[in-house]
């Protein structure tokens, strides 16, 4: 709404474009360009719509994916065989067909994760407010958009207004200069940053990273970025929409063409923030110094570069740290000053919003290539959609999880979360490229690491936490 | 005073930092169409073992007493996934009111939308609410929504809140009801953001569309 010049940083120029009103200090009715929906966050939504007799006034503004519960056994005809998860699936296309809302149903062979999805088909685009009951929304702002996750009132809330009364975040932004080494990814970075600043480091705040090894990410890698940031409690993330961005938009939009494109280039020339845009908060970081990153904990910030040793609880800062520690040791059945590396897996999984694109399937296999996973160890590949599945076939990687000992699943967040039937035993310890490590996230009493795709390939070849570094990788 | 300015209760301490929302409602109570039978879920894995049997260390098994109205919890309670669910179970268990010294920001808007309350105080106040609750003599605590203050055998803190929300406690706004007052604004400001970023409207339908059509090269 601000119509002066003041310098504004990229968040605010986003709100303000969208802000149909101000409602008072704090909070605006922020527009909702893409709304995007699930099956578990709004069913109670749209009953809610329903009791109140309201619809869904700009349908076409909205869409859905079936992708927590969904089975992914590789069988080409889905069934989902747990009826209360059916119904959450048949009641989302009830629901849809109802109001007229596009849907990745069960088996379309292009359903997937919904971050996944999205913008994998050019839905997603530099200048957006996207909004989704799931924290992961934030994987948006690899491309500039406004993206963060909401309850399921406030999904209700968007059907019906196409709007959210949202309240105003702050700015911080995080630099990060200097070429990542080699062996190390954007997982690892986004790992060492929520390990420095916290696993609350950024609440209340919109993320801008910026900086040269930003820079030099790929858009795929910036959505692992962006996606992780909510677990440093961030509101949102942003990277400034540069040329590698607009090309992965244009490329996979193809309604964007002749005087529609050249205004669109325009308007995505001014999404960054203002030479004097002030943030509240900066932090800079060193990308040279980014190594493997393995959490041994149960929250995301419980992390250690893959040459530290298990922390003692006893060292920690303050007694909430050192309680946490404790626990976390505790749960994750660790011996403290032990290596991380050399700690024995038997399951690995890649997948999830966070990792399971084709550039991390690429990472992964070429680790893979060449080796087997190891004696006692059940890994799985999971794409993160359909259409990734499909690449990686005619790629051939496939095969190669396949030939090495890999299962190889149909899409879903499978693991991640484990809502559907891919749940982990008790004691069962998980090298995983997902994005919580919580205790029972992914099965009652299994034990999560999060790493990148080529750490946790180098942990399936090896049956041990392992430095990806110290195995040579065979390209393809 | 009507019972939701106030709010008094046995309080319960809950010695976790960033008790993520996995924890608070697991993932096999989120298969629901609806709202209901969450109170089972709450906080599953620290209240049951893998049998089934109630963990007698926990503090919401501990027996005698009057049942928890309130929850006291560690930094960043609530943090990580969206789901209103960890909300409405605790709603539904009978919680009342979470003071903690920190929220995870998605859990604080699911709470402010169902009318649960969220407390905010220093970590000094937390620690003498939390030695207070473990006493059965100085369990009980009383929460004024409307003077916004907290009250326990040792503790007597003020604590603040947006107009906005301490409205929507106090008087149960709805809230897609006063946004859709709006409309007229939204359809307004839709017709020009369209004119003047034609590529944003109806993106998904659009893009429905093209990916159904069969004459679509792979």
């Amino acid at each position: 709404m601000q119509t002066d010049s003041r310098p504004r940083t990229l968040y605010r120029k986003l709100v303000d474009s969208h802000a149909v009103a101000v409602l008072d200090e704090q909070n605006v009715l922020l527009f909702c360009d893409l709304h995007l929906l699930n099956e578990y966050t709004s069913p109670q939504a749209f009953a809610g719509l329903e009791e109140q007799g309201r619809g869904v006034p700009m349908p076409g503004q909205n869409v859905a994916v079936v992708s927590h519960i969904i089975p992914t056994h590789p069988v080409r005809l889905r069934i989902i065989a747990d009826a209360p998860s059916a119904l959450q699936a048949s009641n989302l296309k009830r629901n849809c067909d109802r109001h007229g809302i596009a849907l990745f149903d069960t088996n379309d062979p292009l359903q997937g994760i919904e971050h996944v999805v999205a913008p994998e088909h050019g839905m997603i685009r530099p200048g957006m407010v996207v909004i989704c009951g799931d924290s992961h929304t934030t994987t948006y702002g690899a491309l500039g958009a406004l993206g963060f996750g909401i309850g399921t009132s406030e999904v209700e809330h968007v059907l019906a207004t196409q709007t959210l009364v949202y309240r105003l975040a702050r700015d911080m932004r995080v630099r990060v200069d200097g070429v990542l080494p080699a062996g190390t990814t954007a997982k690892d970075l986004i790992l060492m940053i929520i390990g420095r600043i916290g696993a609350h480091g950024a609440r209340g705040f919109v993320v801008e990273f910026c900086g040269s090894a930003i820079d030099a990410l790929s858009v795929e890698a910036r959505f692992t970025l962006c996606n992780m940031a909510v677990e440093a409690g961030a509101r949102g993330a942003l990277v400034a929409p540069d040329a590698r961005a607009i090309d992965y938009v244009l490329a996979r939009a193809p309604d964007m063409a002749g005087p529609i494109r050249d205004a669109a280039l325009e308007h995505w020339a001014t999404l960054r923030s203002d030479r004097e845009a002030s943030f509240d908060v900066e932090h800079v970081f060193d990308g040279r110094e980014v190594a493997p990153h393995v959490t041994w904990g149960t929250s995301p910030d419980q992390v250690l570069p893959i040459t530290g040793s298990v922390p003692h609880a006893d060292r920690q800062r303050d007694d909430a740290a050192r309680r946490s520690a404790a626990q976390a040791l505790h749960y994750a059945r660790l011996m403290p000053g032990a290596p991380i590396a050399g700690t024995p897996v038997q399951h690995v999984f890649i997948g999830s919003c966070t990792n399971g694109r084709i550039e991390d399937l690429r990472a992964a296999a070429d680790v893979v290539r060449g080796r087997h996973v190891a004696p006692g160890v059940r890994a799985m590949v999971v794409p993160g959609s359909g259409a990734v599945k499909a690449q990686a076939e005619r790629e051939g990687l496939s095969q190669l999880f396949l030939d090495a000992g890999f299962e190889w699943r149909q899409p879903g967040c499978s693991m991640c979360l484990a809502m559907n039937d891919d749940v982990l035993a008790d004691g069962v310890r998980c090298a995983s490229t997902t994005n919580r490590n919580f205790e029972g996230r992914q099965g009652r009493g299994a034990i999560t690491h999060l790493m990148s795709p080529a750490m946790a390939a180098a942990a399936a070849v090896t049956g041990v936490i392992t430095d990806v570094r110290e195995l040579e990788t065979n390209r393809g | 005073m009507d019972d939701t300015h106030r709010i008094e209760g046995r309080a319960a301490a809950i010695r976790i930092d960033n008790l993520d929302t996995d924890q608070i409602m697991p993932k096999q109570f989120l298969r629901g169409i609806d709202k209901m039978g969450l109170a089972a879920g709450l906080l599953h894995d620290l209240r049951f073992d893998a049998a089934g049997r109630p963990r007698p260390g926990f503090v919401l098994n501990q027996p005698g007493g009057a049942p928890v109205r309130i929850l006291l919890g560690g930094a960043n309670f609530g943090c990580g996934s969206s789901r209103e669910h960890a909300v409405w179970g605790l709603q539904q268990y009978g919680i009342e009111a979470v003071i903690a010294p920190g929220f995870g920001e998605i859990f604080y808007s699911n709470a402010m939308n169902n009318r649960l309350l969220l407390v905010m105080l220093p970590q000094d106040d937390i620690d003498r609410l939390m030695a207070d609750a473990d006493e059965p003599v100085s369990a009980n605590i009383r929460i004024d929504v409307d003077r916004m203050t907290v009250r326990s055998a040792s503790v007597d803190a003020a604590f603040t809140l947006t107009p906005r929300h301490r409205r929507m406690l106090l008087e149960g706004m709805d809230v897609i009801g006063l946004s859709l007052t709006y409309q007229a604004q939204i359809d307004a400001f839709a017709a020009a953001h369209w004119a003047r970023h034609p590529w944003l409207k109806d993106v998904p339908a659009l893009t429905r569309r093209r990916l159904d059509d069969p004459k679509r090269p792979v």
